[in-house]
């Protein structure tokens, strides 16, 4: 029983980048355990994001049933409650996405397991491995123990490499049923919000605006597509309405690693900096020499960003 | 259509102080520091107000902790909670014992719905909600928030974002998902987690601040609720993450481009 179950998420047939971390942190655990890898791919249709699984060389349980046409917690836990007990698997692994941060802990309860979330790095060996997690903010890296004899955990995508390709891996189907009268959660609709800019968790480029915008975010997105990012936004920019929820970087927002932030208009409040500090490059940009922003950032102007954003985009684009 | 409505109520650190660990790395350094409700839960204690406000029925708040935690009770009362429930406990707790007290809590009060903040800002967590749910074996919904932003007409109006259907039986809620926004329906009893959009708490009056000192709180010590209060999740050490360092701040709009150009190759 030292086997590791890492939790698949796939959208449209094709897993999401984020199931391949948790697939390289779930053979990190494996390496440290004794234990071996499967992945659990659960979905009505899911074969294709199965399949496409196999390829990095662990074993593929595919549970393919009515009932697990949209994800519900409250579907999908007991069947991965059911696959991890059949796989002999004392770890249960999840990405820290909406997704697994909604799944893994429901999981966790079903199996008498305490369960870590938004894990950064392992320690130990054996039972004893321990999660590396972040509290207040990011403020703290906490080294925590499950005292379970199962252990659940969900791990931030941003600090781990992607799994590789290797040979090896194979899909089992496996026997799933879902008692769909007893639910007692619907799934009524889901509003995509399309966008032609890269995932902001995947991007090359963000830029990011905050309250200094003062609602007017066109500048901020002229700059992110003249190099090819994305648009992220503070808390404040958010709840003012002048950008999307998916937009908000920080603790309750994304967190994103990549390898240029620019943060335009915004102070840095820590709760703000807990989303972008793993950034390779930051930029900031603010009116006030004095916000807490300049000092998280590799590179500050103090500046407007009305002027500076846009001479930046032109001379990004060359027209120095 | 009454609805009963349980709300949970942490007291945390407050998110504007400064927080820093002990140099021994057994915890973080405690004075100085303010304490508040979980910002999280002053929404989740506001949503089940107006739901109350619109339908009738009754809000039961809830704590765990110390004689402390009562603060926290009484804020959400002085909001316009009906009556609180502390459960009293010294010890750490963790998602699982929270959740098992929860539970608990939720068979003796049996309300139908019962609204929980997504995450406690101390220990980010992000799971009592998901574990109290499975042990009640009822849906689960969370972070949930609404469409409309918090500028919106709905919101100065004070509109619930949870809606709740013309039999009282199930609620309607809007979630903020990877990707999109997700739309699902909860037959009643059912668990919330709410995120921050979901609506923008009220200030408690003065004169409802007073007359929630004379509101009931029923204490109820942990250990009689027949709950194993063994912590699962134990926490070997705390530090403090690996600080970046501030750069150089830059002349002009020429001197950022040449940087990141020429130096950081970003460009
Ligand atoms: C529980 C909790 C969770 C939170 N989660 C998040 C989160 O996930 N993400 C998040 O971002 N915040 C979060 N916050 C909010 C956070 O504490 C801050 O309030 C927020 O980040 C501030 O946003 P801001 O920097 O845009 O606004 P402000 O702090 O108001 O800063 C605006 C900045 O713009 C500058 N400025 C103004 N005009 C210009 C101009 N023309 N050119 C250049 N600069 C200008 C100003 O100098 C100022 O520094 C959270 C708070 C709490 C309590
Ligand atoms: N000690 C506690 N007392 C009351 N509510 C709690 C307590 N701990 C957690 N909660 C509730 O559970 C939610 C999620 O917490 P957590 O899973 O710890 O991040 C919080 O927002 C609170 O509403």
């Amino acid at each position: 029983m030292t086997n590791v179950l890492v939790v698949a998420e796939h959208v449209e047939g094709r897993i999401r980048k984020s199931t391949l971390n948790v697939l390289a942190a779930g053979q990190e655990v494996a390496r440290r355990v004794g234990g071996q890898v499967r992945v659990a791919v659960l979905g009505r249709g899911a074969a294709l994001a199965a399949h496409e699984l196999a390829a990095y060389g662990e074993g593929v349980l595919l549970a393919d049933a009515p009932g697990l046409e949209h994800y519900l917690a409250e579907a999908y836990a007991p069947v991965v409650a059911r696959l991890a007990k059949e796989a002999g698997a004392a770890w249960v692994a999840g990405a820290a996405t909406a997704f697994g941060k909604d799944l893994l802990p429901r999981v966790a309860a079903l199996l008498d397991a305490a369960c870590a979330t938004d894990v950064l790095a392992f320690g130990g060996e054996g039972a004893a491995v321990t999660f590396r997690r972040p509290m207040w903010a990011g403020n703290v890296v906490a080294e925590v123990e499950l005292a379970t004899a199962t252990r659940c955990f969900t791990v931030r995508p941003t600090e781990f490499p992607a799994a590789e390709k290797r040979a090896g891996g194979a899909v089992t189907p496996v026997e799933a049923t879902v008692d769909v009268a007893a639910l007692r959660t619907r799934f009524l609709s889901f509003r995509e919000v399309k966008s032609e800019r890269p995932e902001l968790t995947e991007a090359r480029v963000v830029v990011a605006g905050g309250r200094g915008t003062k609602g007017d975010f066109k500048v901020i997105e002229q700059l992110a597509d003249a190099l090819g990012g994305a648009v992220g936004a503070s808390r404040a920019a958010v709840d003012s309405g002048w950008a999307p929820n998916d937009w908000q970087v920080g603790q309750t927002g994304k967190i994103v690693a990549p390898e240029l932030y620019v943060a335009a208009g915004i102070s840095g409040a820590m709760q703000h900096v807990a989303g972008m500090k793993s950034a390779k490059v930051i930029v900031a940009i603010n009116k006030d020499p004095e916000a807490p922003i300049f000092q998280v950032a590799d590179y500050g102007l103090v500046a407007d960003l009305f002027q500076a954003i846009p001479a930046l985009a032109r001379m990004a684009q060359g027209g120095k | 259509m009454a609805i009963k409505l349980l709300v949970t109520c942490k007291r945390v650190e407050d998110p504007e102080s400064k927080i820093s660990v002990k140099p021994d790395g057994t915890g973080i350094v405690t004075e100085g520091v303010n304490y508040k409700m979980n910002p999280f839960d002053e929404i989740a204690v506001e949503e089940a107000i107006r739901l109350k406000e619109r339908h009738g029925g009754e809000v039961v708040v809830v704590t765990i902790g110390t004689e402390k935690a009562v603060n926290e009770l009484r804020a959400a009362l002085a909001m316009g909670a009906d009556r609180g429930v502390h459960v009293s406990h010294a010890g750490p707790l963790d998602p699982v014992v929270v959740s098992a007290i929860l539970a608990k809590v939720a068979e003796q009060e049996k309300p139908d719905l019962v609204l929980l903040g997504k995450q406690s800002i101390d220990d980010d967590q992000n799971q009592a909600g998901q574990y109290l749910a499975a042990r009640l074996g009822v849906g689960q919904a969370t972070f949930v928030s609404k469409e409309a932003s918090l500028e919106s007409e709905a919101e100065q109006k004070k509109v619930p974002g949870v809606v709740l259907s013309e039999d009282g039986r199930t609620v309607t809620v809007v979630r903020e998902i990877d990707g999109g926004v997700e739309t699902l329906g909860l037959r009643l009893p059912a668990v919330v987690t709410v995120d921050l959009r979901l609506n923008k708490p009220r200030f408690a009056s003065l004169p409802n601040i007073m007359k929630a000192k004379k509101k009931e709180v029923r204490e109820v010590p942990a250990a009689s609720l027949g709950v194993d209060l063994t912590p699962r999740v134990l926490v070997k050490g705390y530090a403090e993450p690996p600080k970046r360092k501030g750069g150089v701040t830059l002349p002009d709009v020429a001197a950022l481009y040449e940087k990141l150009h020429v130096e950081a190759k970003v460009l």
